[in-house]
């Protein structure tokens, strides 16, 4: 556990100085992006890499903090520092309220439950124009500020999205060290020794459910008021999917495995920009074939195929 | 007075017969629900999987059908189960390559690699086929009938004829046939089912295909009323799972009524209420469903094993 700290303080390093290596332009665009899907995968990643509960509607919490950020400050002009609290309180409060029907169901019926509760968000996006603007949007919300420096400009916003990321990323490093992190994992193994042991499971994976539904509203707010112009198409279904290959090719349960997903899925597009319309197959394929032979995750399937690799050098060397 | 009880009364008629007429619609699309939801039923019966590219196979069945005929220029009878065929080996090669050769069976890997394939299954379809819609010829003409006040559709009448047979062959293989009484036996207990000499791993195999065969004749009967397109089955999949909740997961009449229930529920909501959130109208069911009656509407409350 020692070594922790020094990881992290080593990815911020990296994080701070990638942008001298890109020279700002498209590629910054990008790398917000990287920052705020991270923040979501990670989300994600406590719910279901840790406590072992699946959500396939975790796009709608996203939109959610993306809508009421919006919302606020463009049709009400309220202060942004102050909306993106309040969306994430009132995404909390929801989250909370579902999650104590939702959780008791496991499994498949989890993953269809949320995944129909992510779909009534989405349509409700649509349908309520007179709040979102419906399937054309919402525009001309703020970006953030403080004081006279406004967050405008890719590089700003690169500086702004991290923070929170990072802030997020040491956050579920305590916590997955924790106590809490523990009883997640053995509530992951088997909830009824779990229990046994004195923890109260049901509780525990509902306040987990409202952390994940309340950092992926914090995201959704970043994303709102960085791009300044929100749709119901960024938080839809397949956004949901998006987010748990995210998670499962990066590694569940690991921090720095929801970066590495969410680093490749969100680069991976523009890298294949001149193959579009191949990207849907390449994601389920890539989907497939992880789960297949790498159910760990790039995380630690990587160091697993070098050793492997080490291994059969060795055995040639031998021979 | 008399002119406007006149008019009330008219009013009235007129809204009966708009209610009738969302029945009979609501009736058809829940027959294609409770065909997807029969096919979900069926492997997880034989599997404990929920298959997430169910739907899939909804769109494969309807977008073969239209590469056999309008590529092909095959006739509609003879386009139809060649479409079907497909469909069955499609849902075959899913499970022999990509449910079996699974090292983690967890529930969440399932889970995951089900929505892998089907994002495999419809990315395929996309490039394929392209992204345009396309309609099916109806089997049998496009004339309204008149019933009631309300119109029907003969394709309507195909629709809850052919699931009428589906259901009725669907019973007689599960009751009166040696591969479906074995099945049965792996949906009670799968281990026992072993002991007794039953070839689980080619039930599994058997199941998938059944339910793709389900799905694909789902997808063909409805798309001359719906039109088709490589991403329907999204939410068609969705719907029959729906549907299967309603009826508890059983592969019998459960899930039949379960269909017919969602669909006119959602028919009348759309058409009385608001089109927006029809779609939205399935889901909230389900939501209740399993939170209120997770065994179905009709099933008995099973304790929980451990």
């Amino acid at each position: 556990m020692k070594r922790e700290p020094f990881k992290f303080l080593l990815f911020a390093v990296l994080v701070l100085v990638a942008p001298l290596a890109f020279k700002g332009g498209y590629l910054m665009n990008v790398l917000v992006f990287v920052g705020i899907n991270t923040m979501l995968a990670v989300a994600l990643n406590l719910l279901l890499g840790y406590a072992g509960q699946i959500s396939l509607g975790h796009a709608g919490f996203f939109g959610m903090g993306a809508y009421l950020s919006g919302i606020l400050t463009a049709t009400c002009g309220w202060n942004p520092w102050l909306a993106m609290p309040l969306a994430a309180l009132a995404v909390g409060i929801l989250a909370t309220l579902i999650a104590f029907p939702i959780l008791k169901l496991k499994g498949h019926y989890l993953a269809m439950a949320t995944l129909g509760l992510g779909i009534i968000i989405y349509i409700v996006f649509n349908e309520t124009v007179d709040l979102t603007g419906g399937p054309s949007g919402l525009s001309g919300i703020p970006n953030l500020a403080v004081g006279s420096l406004v967050f405008d400009s890719d590089i700003k916003n690169y500086y702004l999205v991290w923070t929170f990321t990072l802030a997020v990323m040491l956050f579920s490093v305590n916590l997955a060290g924790s106590r809490i992190g523990r009883a997640l994992r053995a509530v992951h193994d088997s909830e009824v020794a779990a229990r046994v042991m004195g923890v109260n499971a049901r509780l525990l994976k509902v306040q987990v459910f409202a952390l994940s539904a309340v950092i992926s509203s914090l995201a959704g707010s970043l994303y709102a008021h960085t791009m300044t112009f929100v749709s119901p198409a960024s938080f839809g279904f397949n956004f949901s999917i998006e987010l748990l290959t995210m998670v499962v090719i990066g590694g569940l349960g690991s921090v720095y495995g929801s970066f590495l997903g969410a680093a490749l899925l969100t680069l991976l597009p523009e890298l294949l920009r001149g193959a579009q319309d191949y990207d849907i197959v390449i994601y389920g394929g890539l989907l497939m074939v992880m789960v297949m032979f790498m159910p760990g995750g790039l995380v630690r399937g990587i160091p697993d195929l070098f050793r492997r690799m080490a291994r059969l050098r060795e055995g040639a060397g031998n021979a | 007075m008399k002119v406007r009880e006149f008019l009330c009364k008219k009013r009235k008629i007129m809204q009966l017969e708009q209610i009738l007429q969302y029945t009979f619609s609501g009736l058809s699309t829940g027959a294609i629900y409770a065909l997807i939801g029969i096919g979900f039923s069926i492997i997880f019966n034989a599997t404990g999987i929920i298959n997430f590219a169910q739907g899939e196979f909804v769109m494969l069945g309807g977008m073969l059908t239209l590469f056999f005929l309008e590529v092909l220029k095959l006739p509609l009878w003879a386009a139809i189960p060649c479409a079907v065929a497909v469909s069955a080996l499609a849902g075959l090669l899913f499970e022999r390559l990509a449910i079996r050769p699974l090292r983690q069976p967890t529930p969440i890997n399932l889970v995951i690699i089900t929505i892998a394939g089907s994002i495999l299954i419809r990315g395929l379809a996309m490039l394929l086929w392209g992204k345009d819609t396309h309609a099916i010829p109806p089997f049998t003409g496009d004339e309204p009938i008149s019933i009631a006040g309300a119109t029907i559709l003969p394709q309507h009448i195909w629709i809850l004829a052919i699931t009428l047979l589906i259901i009725a062959v669907n019973k007689f293989f599960f009751f009166h046939t040696i591969s479906g009484k074995a099945m049965r036996a792996c949906s009670y207990n799968r281990r026992a089912a072993g002991l007794v000499g039953i070839d689980v791993r080619r039930m599994v195999l058997f199941s998938f295909v059944i339910s793709s065969v389900l799905g694909s004749l789902a997808g063909i009967i409805v798309a001359p009323l719906t039109m088709t397109a490589y991403d329907v089955g999204i939410m068609l999949g969705l719907k029959g799972f729906c549907a299967a909740i309603i009826g508890g997961m059983s592969s019998g009449m459960a899930t039949v009524v379960g269909g017919l229930i969602l669909g006119v529920l959602e028919s009348l909501g759309a058409g009385l209420i608001s089109s927006g959130y029809k779609d939205a109208i399935a889901f909230i069911i389900l939501l209740l469903i399993l939170f209120i009656r997770p065994q179905g509407l009709f099933g008995k409350a099973e304790s929980e094993r451990v």
